[in-house]
């Protein structure tokens, strides 16, 4: 699903350039739960964004579901985002305005699903994760739980083939930290690729597969003991 | 997806009204520019209308031609000899210059400017006495208080009628004393009063102490033959009125002996000139505040392009999201271009009733003209069509600058945006 070979990336700053990730290899298969570790400033997200076409790499091989990534226009990389990625943020990033069904619905918008296909989607996915109830509201009016969860539902609503998480838990208390975790296995349990950042050793014990970073080279990629004992 | 996708549509349309206060104040430049525009289009166009009106009467393409003493001495002639018309000189006018529409010729009694004694029950005015052919009313329409003006009829049996001025009746009658049928004496002749007319609103030559004949009449009364003392013509209206006053003064050299050079002999006044002047000027009034408004507009727009560039800004995490959930450039571009257009469109169509609504207060409290040329201020379509079109135009061109501005950086950058 993901592969990536000597991957590199720099940030130019001023005349020099800081150089972030440093040769990475890395290949997630088609229905892996992943979580990546390290310590802040290492590169996770630097990483993440460049795995979601958010961002650019300067060296290296991205395969995205078999694709080459490679010179991709904007354009091009809208269409596979919202065809095979979706996106957990730590600030959750809803927007603000629109209600949680609305900031549900859009990713099917601009995968040009028609408007009433687009509110039973949402709302079914909004039920999904427990907050049917809350459709009509402002993100505003919905505490952080919440609001990572209505994230989750606009993340899985287009049905994607890999979530991208970057410290979804971040924000969140420990209960709360558990039952969105809880969700994402479920989703992984349905067959989606997940892969999460986290700071945290328990959350990350949740996963499969810890890939662990340390200025800008993997230093350890192993399966957990649930994994492996299973 | 097409520009006229529903979905798209409700999306700006959501955009806009959840965010009221944004689209208020970028709604305001627009709408005031637009005010300013149509008010000053509207206010030019009445007081265009409002010159219109009062020449309307008028014939404004006309010429007056009389005779003077000559300048020079020419063919035996000494100078300073009276240039005196006849009838024949009408007769050879029309026939030589087809340009010629009509020629109303008038006899004043007494010298020139001169007035004549007018009584009537041992009263009695210095008035201005003419002898006229109906047709004069066609050069400045009298304004009828009573009765009437000179008619054909009264030509051909040469009536012994006559149309005084208020100011002839102010110094004849005593007040709300009844003037139609009374009769007047002038150099011992009686003429009966058939009208009355006072001051209008539109141009007058004549002036109120006025006494108007038939002219075939005053030619039996005072005997004045086959003389006539000056011309009114009017032109043909395709024709330039300068260049046919030449030729009529060229001719009546001729036929009069005066020196070709000479500038004294004819006496002439071009009605024309004047009107071409005061058309100059409201076309001048007009075309300046159309250059006005239009700049008043541009500004509008820009600075709904300012505020759209500054809510982009405001908005770049909004756009950032956007992207990320799958929203290609033209995508974003789109929107926030119709976003442009809708504003504009909103707060065009607003200004266009409020300062629609303007004008039509300012013709209630202003617009029968009488102390003020001014008439129905409005705009016309054309003009509507052209402003609307420019700021449809504008708005277009500077939704673009935002747009472009929203999608050139990478969505992470928008994303992190805080
Ligand atoms: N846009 C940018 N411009 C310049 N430098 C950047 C940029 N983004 C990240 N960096 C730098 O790259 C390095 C890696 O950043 P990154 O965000 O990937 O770290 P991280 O592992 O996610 O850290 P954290 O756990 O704190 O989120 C950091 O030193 C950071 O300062
Ligand atoms: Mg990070």
């Amino acid at each position: 699903m993901i592969k990536i070979e000597n991957l590199h990336k720099s940030y130019p700053m001023g005349k020099d350039s800081l150089h972030v990730l440093k040769g990475l290899n890395l290949h997630i298969k088609e229905g892996e739960f992943v979580s990546i570790m390290g310590s802040s400033g290492s590169g996770k997200s630097t990483l993440l964004n460049i795995v979601g076409l958010l961002d650019v790499h300067d060296e290296g091989n991205y395969y995205l579901n078999g694709q080459l990534i490679e010179n991709l226009d904007e354009k091009k990389a809208a269409v596979l985002r919202n065809k095979f990625l979706g996106f957990v943020f730590q600030s959750f990033n809803l927007i603000t305005y629109k209600t949680a069904l609305e900031n549900v619905a859009l990713p099917l918008y601009y995968k040009g699903v028609g408007r009433k296909e687009r509110q039973k989607t949402a709302l079914e996915y909004l039920e999904k994760v427990g907050l049917k109830d809350w459709a009509g509201h402002l993100p505003s009016e919905l505490s952080g739980g919440q609001k990572q969860r209505v994230a989750i539902a606009r993340a899985l609503v287009t049905q994607p083939k890999v979530v991208l998480a970057d410290e979804p838990t971040g924000a969140l208390d420990s209960t709360t930290s558990n039952s969105v975790m809880e969700m994402l296995k479920e989703i992984n349990r349905e067959g989606m690729t997940v892969f999460v950042i986290t700071h945290e050793e328990e959350i990350a014990e949740e996963t499969d597969r810890i890939v662990r970073l340390k200025d800008g080279v993997i230093i350890s990629d192993e399966l957990t003991n649930k994994k492996a004992t299973v | 997806m097409k520009l006229f996708d529903r979905d798209l549509w409700r999306e700006v349309f959501s955009t806009l009204t959840k965010n009221i206060t944004r689209t208020i104040l970028t709604t305001l430049g627009v709408l005031f520019a637009v005010i300013i525009l149509i008010m000053l289009l509207g206010t030019t166009n009445g007081m265009k209308n409002g010159f219109d009106k009062l020449f309307k009467g008028t014939a404004t393409n006309s010429i007056f031609v009389w005779g003077q003493s000559t300048g020079k001495p020419y063919k035996g002639f000494e100078r300073g000899r009276r240039v005196k018309y006849t009838f024949d000189d009408i007769k050879l006018l029309k026939e030589n210059i087809k340009e010629i529409e009509s020629i109303s010729p008038r006899i004043q009694l007494g010298n020139y400017e001169g007035v004549s004694v007018v009584t009537r029950k041992g009263q009695s005015s210095g008035s201005s006495v003419y002898g006229d052919f109906p047709s004069i009313d066609d050069f400045a329409k009298k304004n009828l208080e009573e009765g009437r003006f000179l008619n054909q009829n009264d030509i051909e049996n040469s009536r012994k009628i006559c149309v005084i001025g208020d100011d002839v009746y102010k110094l004849l009658y005593k007040k709300e004393e009844n003037a139609i049928g009374t009769y007047i004496e002038i150099n011992g002749v009686y003429f009966q009063v058939v009208g009355v007319y006072r001051k209008n609103k539109n141009v007058s030559f004549d002036g109120q102490n006025t006494v108007h004949i038939p002219f075939t009449t005053y030619q039996k009364a005072f005997n004045s033959g086959n003389r006539i003392g000056w011309m009114a013509i009017t032109v043909k209206s395709k024709y330039d009125a300068g260049i046919v006053l030449a030729k009529i003064k060229k001719l009546l050299k001729l036929k009069h002996d005066i020196h070709p050079k000479d500038t004294r002999g004819i006496g002439s006044f071009n009605l024309s000139e004047i009107f071409s002047g005061i058309n100059a000027f409201t076309m001048v009034l007009q075309g300046f505040s159309f250059f006005i408004g239009i700049f008043t507009l541009l500004a509008g727009v820009i600075a709904i392009s300012n505020i759209l560039l500054i809510t982009v800004k405001e908005r770049t995490k909004e756009i950032g999201i956007r992207r990320a959930l799958g929203a290609t450039p033209k995508m974003i571009k789109r929107q926030i271009i119709l976003e442009a257009i809708v504003l504009t469109v909103f707060s065009g169509l607003l200004g266009f009733v409020i300062s629609v609504a303007g004008l039509s207060y300012l013709d209630s409290k202003f617009g029968d003209g009488t102390d003020f040329p001014f008439l129905n201020p409005s705009v016309s379509f054309t003009q509507l069509i052209v402003s609307f079109t420019l700021m449809l135009l504008l708005s277009l061109l500077v939704g673009l600058i935002p747009a472009r501005k929203a999608v050139k950086m990478k969505p992470i950058e928008a994303l992190r945006e805080e």
